[in-house]
Formats: C-alpha cells, structure tokens, sequence
C-alpha cells in the first residue's frame, strides 16, 4: 500500500508521548520471533540514532532552528529507546552483532535492486559483499570462542560463506571516498536509500565500538576492533553518496521521509503484532514530524516540499532473504577493488592501500585467524570433527 | 499463560525450515574457503596474548600495622596471606550477591505455581539470610587479618564475571522458578567447594577460631545444596509428569513480580 505522505498528517509533536514503562517494555523474543524482526528493530533502531546525530549537528550550526530541532530531537530520542529496548537480555553481544550482520546485507541487497542510480546500486554491491564476509568471520568467533550456532540467530535467512575478505578490505581514505550523487537530478528514492544505509552502517560502527572492549578472548577484541574500522570504512563510503550542497533543511526533510519510509516498510511486513503496533504509532508520529519540518522548510527557504519529496512514495523496502541476489553478486563482484570513486572488476588497487593494508594486518590479520580453515554446519564445526580431534590445543607454553 | 516448554514457534534449528536451511548448508558446504589453517591459528593467537598478558589487578594493601606485620610476618615464613585474603574477598563478594540472588528468587516464588517439594518462602528467606551472615561474617575476617573488606579482590572480580550470567537468570522477568534454580544449583555447588577451602586456608594460617566459624557456615552451605537439589529435582520432574502427586499444577509459568 503507497503511502501519500502529503495528505498523512500523523500524529502532532505535541501528542507525541511515552511512559518509561512504554520505553522499557517487554522485548521480543529471540527464538520464537522471525530473524527478520531482529532485522526491522536493528535497522530502526541506526535510523533513530543517526536522526539524533542530524539534528544535534544541524543544531550546533543553526542558532533560530535550535527549539525546533530539539522538540523533534526529544521524541527520536524516545522512539529509538523503545525500539532499541526491544532486544532481549538473553541476546548476547556476538548474537546482535549476528543480526546486525544480517541486517547489513539483507537491507543492502534489497535496497541495491530497487535503486535506480546504476553507480550507487553498484557501491551497495561492493559494500554488501564485505559485510557479507563480516558474517561469516562473526560466525566463525561464534563458533569458536563460544561454541555456539550463528544460523540459531539467522534462522536459515542468510548464507555464511566467505564474501570479500576482511583483510584486504582495508583501503587508503583515498580510495573510500565516492561521488555524490546530484541533488538537482537525482530520484528521492535514491536519496532515502543512501540515508537508510548511512545510517543502518553508522549504528553498526558505534556497535561494535562499544560492545569490542567487552569481549574477554584477545583475538575477538581485534575482530571487532577490524571489522569496526570497516565499518568505518562504509560510513565513509555511504556518506560521500550524499550531496553536500544539500542545505540543512532539505538534508532535515530527507531524513524525515527516510524515516517515514522506513517505518512504513516495517509495518507493511512485520509479524509480530505487539511490535507491527509499535511501528505504526512510530510511521504515525515520524509522518508528524515531517509535516513540521514541511513548514519549516516553506517558511525558512520559501520552497515547496514537494521539490524535494516524492508525492506517493516508493514500494516498501523488501525485508526477505535475499540469498540469491548475493549469490549472483558474489560470484560475479567480490574481486571488485576501489580505486579512489571508482570499482574495477580487474582487482586494480592504489598503493596506497596495499600500504595501508599491509601495515595494519602485519603481524597478525585478526579476522583471518578467526576464521582459518572455517566451514559452518548446522550445529556448528564440531559436528563435524571425530571427538578424539575436536579441540584445538595450543602448543605448550613455558609456564 | 503461556510456558516455556509448550510447543511453539521455536526458528532456531535447521528443521524450524528445511527449505533455507538445505540451501545455507549447502552453499557453505561448496564455497571455497579462502584461508588456510584451522583453529589451531586462533589457539596460537591466544596463547600468545596468555603469555604475555598481566593479570585483571592485585591485592590492595593491608589496612592497618598489625595486618601489615602480619603479612610480614607471615610471607618470611613462606606463607602466602594475600591468596588467603583473596580467596576471603571472593567468598565476600559472591555472599553477598547471593543475597541478592535469593531475594530475586523470592520474586519468582510469588509468580510460580509450585509442585510438591518445592521451596517455601520460610526456606528461601532463611537462605538469603544465612547468606547475609556469611557476607558478615567474611566482613569480620578480612578486617581481622587486617584486609578491607569494601575492596574488590582480583578472585571476587573475576567470581562476579562468572556469576554474571546467573544474575541475568534471576533478574529476567521472563525467566521461571525452574530456570532460577539451575541457575543457583551452579552458584550453590560453588559454595560448598569454596567454604571447604576456606576453613582449610584458615587453619592453614592458625587461624583455628575462624576455621570452626567457616565450617559452620558450610554446614549451612551444604543445607543449601541439598534443598536446592530437591526443588530442582521437583520442579522439574514434576513439570515433565514424572513427580508422584503435584500439589499445583505446574511450576514454569513465567514470572510476573
């Protein structure tokens, strides 16, 4: 169902209200809901941070639109919260960063076959395949470390295989930095794309940021200290897409629709009700929040948003199992290398990051240790081992 | 309401959807892997981190000059007092988290639909109060031997990572009677071995009236065991259709404090 974002008023700011027992309530469950509720609450949840991170800068460098930004601000706040709060205590921080890995390529491959600009649909390409390769490294420490089955949080979704290795995914700044797309010429789906990923991998750097430290095996805090690099790598990337002659407010209004947009997607797919209820209170309240900025945005530049925003948006952002897709892509792509805005099929690099490259993995390419030798198997590798061979011993140490 | 062992919409195994799941194992299965080595590589990794790693902190130092002396005293003759104390400073921290364990569980005691045999309030109270003594009691030794006991020893520290997940159990509304006490079967198994070593540690340094103070308190512990062998025991035969006459129907009903 196509939503008209211009006769949807939602719900006004001034209405828009939570309880702590609302923010904190029961989360879903991680064995009996889809993976892809994981996904939707994952996702929301980078889409409200990154709204947070906007409107704090926007209004660090905007002294007349401070109140606004922050009454808009204090309910982002509080709706990313509660979506936030949906993650259950028994998930543990490898178990998210599974589904976080799960949303990075599922919502890439979909978002890369709905988008209609060729370059952007090929950097999504180009990113999905490492994130794909995250996945498995993840899935293996998983395995490894804690003796436990990724697919018990992908649910059969998603692939775990090799994608792009990790360790040659280290690239000079250089060779991150992308072409943006033309504010002027560029479709408003392609805008909501880039803001959704900019966002979904922003969440997911500041994840791993955070919850990297908290793990006690040496060789997992160094995983996680790679793939956030990483990490850091594809906001780059994802955000470059961006225009930067974009003025604030239209940068504002975007982002509103991005969120529209989004929690519109989830309530068209998901199945769990008491959570398909919290986000259409959420499409509800962002749909207020952008007919706020609409005025804004009219009274501030005197132009309409309809410049700028699509008058019936797009269809739903597909939340399934894109497997096939990504097969496709990484049997022809995953040789692709970045030269500076450029991907070549032919593995052409810069020296600068073969530099680069070479003096972070040296001496040791943690995610390549983690993952040596790896196959996943239903029940994890030790299924597969005779019981004498199974654990793996270090030589003996002299003390 | 609903029970954890009801039959429900589980989606974590390969059977919950054997289409996906055949082709995940089968993709994995065909793709080449593109690093050598097995996971030999992470335990050399690990063992070079163990070998050169320090330790997650130390001893604090003692609190008065008769400690002081003591420690002294005690070190020329080949003894080693701070593993004593860092042993008494585990067994500090760990009683007193299990008060607050017990008080959790009396949370789910009022939610719970119990069989026949299992806890009581009068009996869990009376082991979230022994543990409070223990708590004291351990607070009166480390001060005797001229510790501090507000301090985190570097054994209470890494007591409180393993007991961090037993914590989570108890405090998770979701979570039951039955699961709780699984949880405390570990931490009440624990018990027992470590007030064994702590009076052995405590007539190791001639310390015989607190020796006899911990033996008591193992007697207490080892009442603890027993008891909460029996609920599990119960709880969980009783669950299955196994116990010979529940009192109430059933014991796993979700608690809601």
């Amino acid at each position: 169902m196509s939503l008209d974002i211009f006769n949807e008023r939602g719900v006004p700011l001034d209405k828009q209200r939570f309880t702590w027992k609302e923010l904190a309530g029961p989360p879903f469950s991680k064995i009996d809901d889809d993976a892809f509720t994981r996904v939707r609450v994952i996702l929301m949840n980078g889409i409200m941070s990154d709204a947070l991170r906007f409107l704090h800068v926007f209004g660090r460098r905007n002294r007349e639109l401070r109140l606004p930004l922050a009454e808009v601000r204090r309910v982002s706040h509080h709706q990313q919260t509660m979506v936030n709060w949906l993650n259950p205590p028994d998930q543990s921080a490898i178990e998210t960063t599974i589904g976080f890995e799960q949303v990075a390529i599922e919502v890439t491959a979909a978002l890369a076959q709905h988008e209609p600009d060729a370059y952007l649909a090929q950097n999504y390409r180009f990113g999905l395949l490492e994130d794909f390769d995250h996945l498995y490294r993840f899935s293996a420490l998983m395995d490894r470390v804690e003796g436990k089955d990724a697919n018990n949080i992908l649910q059969s979704y998603t692939d775990i295989q090799p994608g792009r290795p990790t360790a040659v995914e280290h690239r000079a700044p250089i060779d991150d930095v992308r072409r943006s797309y033309d504010r002027q010429r560029t479709a408003p789906l392609t805008k909501l794309n880039a803001l959704t990923l900019v966002a979904s991998e922003f969440q997911t750097h500041d994840y791993y940021m955070n919850v990297g430290p908290t793990f006690a095996d040496p060789v997992a805090r160094m995983v996680y200290a790679e793939i956030a690099s990483i990490e850091e790598q594809h906001v780059t990337q994802y955000s470059s897409l961006l225009d930067p002659d974009e003025t604030w407010l239209e940068q504002w209004l975007l982002h509103e629709a991005m969120q529209v947009y989004n929690y519109h997607s989830c309530l068209e797919q998901e199945s769990n009700p008491r959570i398909r209820g919290i986000w259409q209170r959420f499409l509800d309240y962002e749909l207020g929040q952008l007919h706020v900025v609409m005025e804004h945005f009219k009274q501030v530049e005197g132009r309409d948003p309809a410049e700028i925003l699509p008058s019936t948006f797009p269809d739903p952002i597909k939340f399934t199992s894109q497997r096939e897709f990504v097969r496709q892509t990484l049997a022809r792509e995953v040789g692709f290398r970045a030269v500076g805005p450029d991907l070549f099929a032919d593995g052409s690099e810069s020296e600068a990051s073969r530099l680069y490259r070479s003096q972070l993995n040296t001496p040791v390419s943690p995610t390549t240790v983690i993952a040596a030798g790896y196959r996943w198997l239903p029940g994890t590798e030790l299924v597969s081992l005779p019981a004498a061979s199974r654990v793996a011993t270090a030589p003996a140490t002299t003390h | 309401m609903k029970k954890p062992t009801d039959l429900g919409t589980n989606r974590t195994g390969v059977l919950a959807s054997p289409v996906d799941s055949k082709k995940t194992a089968e993709g994995a299965a065909s793709t080449p892997l593109v690093d050598d080595g097995g996971p030999i590589d992470l335990a050399m990794e690990r063992s070079s981190w163990a070998n050169d790693a320090e330790p997650v902190g130390s001893m604090p130092l003692p609190t008065s000059i008769k400690g002081a002396v003591k420690t002294t005293i005690d070190m020329v003759r080949g003894h080693h007092p701070t593993v004593f104390l860092d042993k008494l400073g585990e067994r500090l921290a760990f009683e007193r988290t299990g008060v607050r364990l017990y008080e959790a569980l009396l949370i789910k005691l009022d939610a719970a639909e119990l069989h026949e045999g299992g806890p009581t309030r009068a009996e869990i109270e009376q082991i979230r109060d022994d543990e409070l003594r223990h708590f004291d009691e351990l607070r009166a030794a480390m001060e005797s031997l001229g510790g501090d006991p507000t301090a985190m020893t570097p054994c209470a520290d890494v007591a409180g990572v393993a007991a961090a997940g037993v914590v989570k159990v108890l405090a998770d509304p979701r979570t039951t009677l039955s699961q709780c006490l699984d949880a405390l079967l570990m931490v009440e198994l624990v018990d027992n071995d470590a007030w064994v070593l702590l009076a052995e540690l405590a007539d190791g340094f001639g310390q015989k009236e607190m020796a006899d103070r911990f033996r008591v308190a193992l007697a207490d512990e080892e009442e603890h065991l027993l008891l909460v062998r029996r609920w599990v025991n119960r709880g969980v035969t009783g669950q299955a259709g196994l116990a010979a006459t529940p009192a109430r129907p059933d014991q796993g009903h979700p608690a809601n404090p």
